[in-house]
């Protein structure tokens, strides 16, 4: 088993777009994926959500707003998983809400953070 | 280096979100003004956005409610804050208004919500308006409904609805329209086109049938809370308010028995009256009897009452006929409403036979507007069969079904021609 992180992208984009009542619905959504994912046992970490703020600092310790990206591109929020591939762990990653508000999830490989070298 | 697991979501109110937004948009409407409009909306959307982003992970805080109120508070905050909001509001507008917390914790109050949410139906109901934009705009800023869910609910383009919104805010603008109580002189006037535009959107969730989306019957829930928001207040109570929710939760308490298992609707005399809610006719029956103050009898308080001959009655059969041909009677001196014609011409054919009925709606049928509503000839089929001629039956149910295109409608009136044999 080793572990990956989820990244989700883009869906605030999609957020915007939404109604009230869709917005209360995706986010039972994503309780319920969490909740059960938490509970089989392969999210080690739920993450949490971005907020729209951040800095950026530069190899000259200069800090400026941003990062400005395209909508599509945002950061949204991240979970930490496990899995033995990471294309099992892709396969986890289908039922996520974030794909139902137009985001999409990154799945990166943990290089060596709680797994035996 | 694992978190615990976050506790389930816990669940909220069904469109919990929907109406908080109604709330948010009344408030901040208040504060900014119809001129600002597009930056309430945006920062309504932002509020619910940052609760989901929160709520999602950390779960549904104790009080919700409250939670969402200071996000909007500190976002209210920013824009004043803000250089490139500040563009958009002119600076003397932004002086008068309070910029610290503890001036916007008023608007905050429970009471005070409930007052701009009154302020907001008399502003989205302002005659000033065309009626299909009030609708649109009642919609929109007090029920929390998104542009797709207007368009599904009013069976109407996106695009469509988004220019009524518009519209609306725009005359809203234009008239400078604030969002202040009516006063005393024009108190009467203002009321009855609220309870126009209720009415209305009752109606258009009551005529709904599964198949069509459930965001159609969302609308008699909507327009039974904004009602019952009025009759809270009672300046707005009026006999009329009372009679008007009376009405509604008659409907409402028979909604469940309205289809069959197949989803098609059933008509009075064959619906189950043990599914009718009990609960909600007493409820019904309360505001009738409260709205019997005064000497003035609305359209409202007659509807409401034949809807209570109705609720009362054992069966089909054992119903106030006479009673309710009284109420129609007086409706028609009010409104010379081609519908209520047709449902005259019904309760007569329940006292003196389907002959008398074909004459009262052959009568009712001079009027053009009937003669293209599929129930006149299909009523007009019913009346015929029940009169042994099959014939005839046979040529009205047929124009019955050329005149609408709903499956819904063609079940109905497939089911009365299989039985004219």
């Amino acid at each position: 088993m080793a572990k990956f992180l989820f990244v989700y992208r883009g869906n605030n984009d999609g957020y915007a777009k939404m109604t009230p009542d869709q917005l209360q619905q995706n986010m039972q959504q994503w309780g319920a994926w969490i909740g059960q994912a938490m509970q089989k046992g392969w999210m080690v970490d739920p993450g949490d959500a971005l907020t729209e703020e951040g800095r950026v600092v530069n190899a000259k310790k200069v800090v400026t707003d941003g990062p400005f990206v395209e909508a599509k591109e945002i950061v949204g929020g991240y979970s930490i998983v496990t899995a033995d591939t990471i294309d099992a762990a892709a396969e986890l990653a289908k039922g996520c809400p974030a794909l139902l508000a137009g985001g999409r999830v990154e799945v990166r490989t943990l290089a060596g953070m709680g797994s035996k070298l | 280096m694992s978190s615990p697991a976050p506790e389930p979501v816990a669940s909220l109110v069904e469109h919990f979100f929907r109406h908080e937004a109604g709330r948010l948009v009344a408030v901040l409407t208040r504060f900014f003004g119809w001129r600002n409009f597009d930056l309430v909306e945006e920062m309504v959307q932002a509020t619910l956005v940052d609760a989901l982003q929160s709520w999602r992970v950390r779960g549904v805080p104790d009080n919700p409610s409250g939670w969402i109120h200071r996000v909007a508070k500190n976002k209210i905050l920013d824009a004043l804050r803000r250089n490139e909001t500040s563009r958009r509001l002119t600076r003397a507008w932004a002086a008068t208004r309070p910029w610290h917390t503890e001036g916007l914790d008023v608007l905050f109050l429970d009471s005070e919500i409930e007052d701009s949410e009154l302020r907001m139906m008399f502003a989205c109901c302002h005659p000033r308006l065309a009626r299909a934009n009030q609708l649109a705009l009642t919609l929109k800023a007090l029920c929390g409904f998104g542009n797709s869910e207007i368009a599904q609910a009013l069976l109407i383009a996106e695009e469509t609805v988004k220019k009524r919104i518009q519209r609306a805010t725009r005359d809203l603008v234009d008239h400078e329209i604030a969002l202040d109580p009516p006063g005393a002189d024009e108190l009467f006037r203002r009321l009855d086109v609220v309870h126009q535009v209720l009415y209305l959107l009752f109606n258009e969730g009551y005529s709904a049938s599964r198949g069509e989306t459930a965001i159609r019957t969302d609308l008699c829930e909507e327009a039974a809370r904004l009602c019952h928001l009025l009759c809270s207040h009672p300046q707005f109570s009026t006999p009329a308010t009372r009679a008007l929710m009376a009405l509604m939760l008659f409907h409402a308490a028979r909604l469940d028995a309205r289809l069959d298992d197949h989803g098609c609707i059933l008509l009075m005399e064959d619906q189950d009256r043990t599914k009718w809610d009990r609960r909600l006719i007493q409820r019904a029956q309360e505001f009738l009897d409260q709205s019997a103050e005064g000497t003035t009898v609305s359209p409202f308080h007659l509807e409401a009452g034949i809807a209570r001959y109705h609720c009362s009655a054992e069966n089909y059969a054992a119903t106030d006929w006479p009673a309710i041909l009284r109420l129609y009677d007086a409706l028609l001196t009010m409104h010379r409403s081609p519908v209520y014609r047709l449902n005259r011409a019904i309760v007569v054919a329940q006292i003196d036979g389907p002959r008398a009925g074909i004459r009262a709606l052959e009568e009712a049928g001079q009027d053009s507007a009937l003669r293209h509503y599929y129930l006149y000839e299909a009523t007009l089929g019913e009346f015929c069969r029940r009169a042994g001629d099959m014939d005839s039956a046979h040529r009205h149910f047929e124009a019955a079904r050329r005149k609408t295109n709903s499956p819904h409608h063609h079940a109905l009136i497939d089911r009365r021609l299989s039985e004219c044999v």
